[in-house]
């Protein structure tokens, strides 16, 4: 097996053995990553500083290749969330979870391919171009962080983090046949993670398998007094939940998930996964989730309000790209915000400013907005309510395997349909992840999703770990069949 | 229900130019969209708050003690267009 083959406890372990170095780890996964990315597109931009492994560099803790998506700052690094109005943007400051990985001794290969602001879940809205799922080339990898999926799925990076505002983790791991984790909101700082919806963003982990995904959280996750929203709960060792055992535990199924439009090849899986767990000790109980099919509703009011909040600071004064139309329309100060606005946003982040906007508007603000609000609430209480007869709640991570490059980049509302099964977690801000769970006929991944409660993420750990252990689809690799 | 005059509004509210044959695909995914989003009239929402923040959080203070924080000509210079320390725009008092 190629060193940049190997997950990062793998890697770990041949450094303490001194069968390795950090420098061999590095140049095995950046050269591989060049010829590979060549075909997959997963990263817009390499750093524009390479690792240095000179005799002065003091040692590294954990000197693994780390991508990261195009909207987490590194000072001096352009970020444009690969949207044509932050090009050129290189931010005065690293975020918290770069800082945190520079202080760990990561070693950061560049940033990956989005959806534009995270606004998709296809990577296809990318200012760049699609990025293209490393399983079948003439899919998409899910999205928005499919650049991070795919750069994990093809061996381009042995970690990587994405951001998951209503799936833009879990979705495109399950695409590519890795492990996506959404933490608790609040776990992990947003400081440097630029904003799409503040209220439901967070940073997570994309690795090979479990346990790097263990490993990686307890690099990032903390509080910082530099995102009020973080919060001061102590962290864990999440290593310490890998445990291959689900014995007393339960595990509940919303029958609200098991509906029309599931693929049968991933209703198939996810049955299959209920055995694996059940043989190791787990129970399985029906619960319900009633409010489940306002989700995608409510989440389509609530994240493009506040992203048309957030995205009003791109006028053309501070950041990356400015026009002037030539001639003028209503004052040369506002023809430049509306020209660079124009000219600066793809057409999904139009669609999706407007809405905000709309539902933020005189008039329609109780309709839509405080309306979509109330209905969280109730997303909520679901989740609250089921918690307190079950450990963990079981669904797949989508509907189906992944779709194919144009399949809906005409149709928005099923793009976003897409993310069904993940939104409600953002909504009631628990924790989730996805692991792969099998391969449809066609060689697709098919992913896994755990919920649990707030703060529950070492529970989530225990039972994907323990299905981990005992399948080995984390095993199988792009180009085996 | 929205019209291509309302998006030509919401546009405006949104300060985008947006271009004349682009009015009209708008106005029809926005239909599409909002038409989707009118399930959730049929919630019973009287007796509901809102939630803005999953968490039961307000009043986030910090100590008021002076720390090092970035510096202005390290901020400014993230815009292509700065003068004297200051962001440069397009004449706004004529």
């Amino acid at each position: 097996m190629n060193l940049f083959e190997h997950p990062a406890h793998e890697l770990l372990d041949l450094l303490k053995a001194q069968k390795t170095s950090a420098q061999a780890i590095f140049e095995s996964v950046f050269s591989h990553l060049k010829q590979s990315d060549k075909n997959i597109k997963a990263f817009v931009r390499l750093s524009h500083q390479l690792p240095d492994f000179g005799p002065a560099v003091p040692s590294r803790n954990y000197p693994i290749p780390i991508a990261l998506k195009d909207n987490i700052c590194v000072e001096g690094q352009e970020v444009t969330c690969c949207s044509h109005i932050l090009e050129g943007f290189k931010p005065p400051y690293d975020a918290t979870v770069t800082q945190k990985l520079k202080k760990s001794g990561a070693l950061i290969l560049g940033n990956t391919n989005m959806d534009e602001f995270a606004f998709g879940s296809s990577t296809e809205n990318s200012y760049y171009g699609p990025t293209r799922n490393p399983w079948d080339t003439a899919c998409v990898p899910g999205g928005s962080s499919g650049g991070s999926a795919a750069a994990v799925a093809a061996h381009e990076a042995v970690w990587a983090l994405g951001s998951d505002t209503g799936g833009s983790i879990r979705q495109p791991a399950a695409f590519c046949g890795v492990v996506g984790v959404k933490p608790t909101y609040g776990r992990v700082s947003r400081y440097g993670l630029i904003a799409f919806a503040s209220s439901l963003d967070q940073i997570g982990p994309i690795t090979k398998d479990v346990t790097d995904a263990a490993l990686l959280l307890n690099i990032i996750a903390g509080y910082d007094e530099r995102d009020s929203t973080s919060v001061n709960v102590p962290v864990p060792d999440y290593t310490k939940a890998l445990i291959n055992d689900a014995k007393g535990l339960k595990i509940g199924i919303p029958k609200e998930y098991f509906i029309e439009g599931m693929d049968p090849e991933v209703k198939q899986s996810i049955l299959e996964a209920i055995d694996v767990l059940k043989k190791k000790g787990a129970a399985f109980k029906e619960i319900s989730l009633p409010h489940t099919e306002y989700a995608v509703a409510t989440y389509y009011i609530i994240a493009t309000a506040e992203a048309s909040s957030n995205l009003a600071r791109y006028d053309g004064v501070q950041y990356g790209l400015r026009l002037q139309p030539q001639e003028t329309r209503k004052s040369a100060i506002v023809d430049m915000y509306e020209e660079t606005r124009d000219q600066g946003f793809g057409p999904e982040a139009k669609r999706r400013i407007m809405l905000g906007t709309y539902s933020l508007s005189s008039g329609y603000y109780d309709a839509y907005y405080l309306r979509g609000q109330k209905v969280r609430t109730l997303i909520k209480d679901d989740f609250d309510q089921a918690f307190k007869n079950c450990d963990a709640i079981l669904t797949p991570t989508a509907p189906t395997t992944a779709f194919r490059i144009g399949e809906k980049a005409n149709d928005p509302l099923s793009m976003y349909l897409s993310d069904i099964y993940t939104i409600s977690a953002n909504l009631a801000g628990v924790p989730a992840m996805s692991l792969p769970c099998g391969f449809s006929k066609n060689g697709l991944p098919i992913g896994l999703q755990i919920i649990t409660q707030s703060f529950a993420e070492e529970m989530m750990f225990r039972i994907a770990y323990t299905y981990e252990q005992n399948t080995d689809w984390h095993k199988r690799k792009v180009g085996q069949k | 229900m929205i019209t291509q005059k309302d998006v030509k509004y919401i546009a405006s509210l949104s300060r985008i130019n947006l271009k004349e044959q682009e009015v009209g695909r708008l106005t029809k995914n926005l239909e599409a969209i909002l038409h989707y989003i009118e399930k959730l009239k049929k919630v019973d929402v009287s007796q509901v708050q809102p939630t803005s923040h999953v968490f039961p959080l307000n009043n986030v203070f910090r100590e008021d003690v002076v720390q090092p924080s970035l510096h202005q000509d390290k901020a400014i210079k993230i815009s292509q267009n700065h003068h004297q320390g200051s962001f440069k725009v397009p004449k706004v008092i004529e």
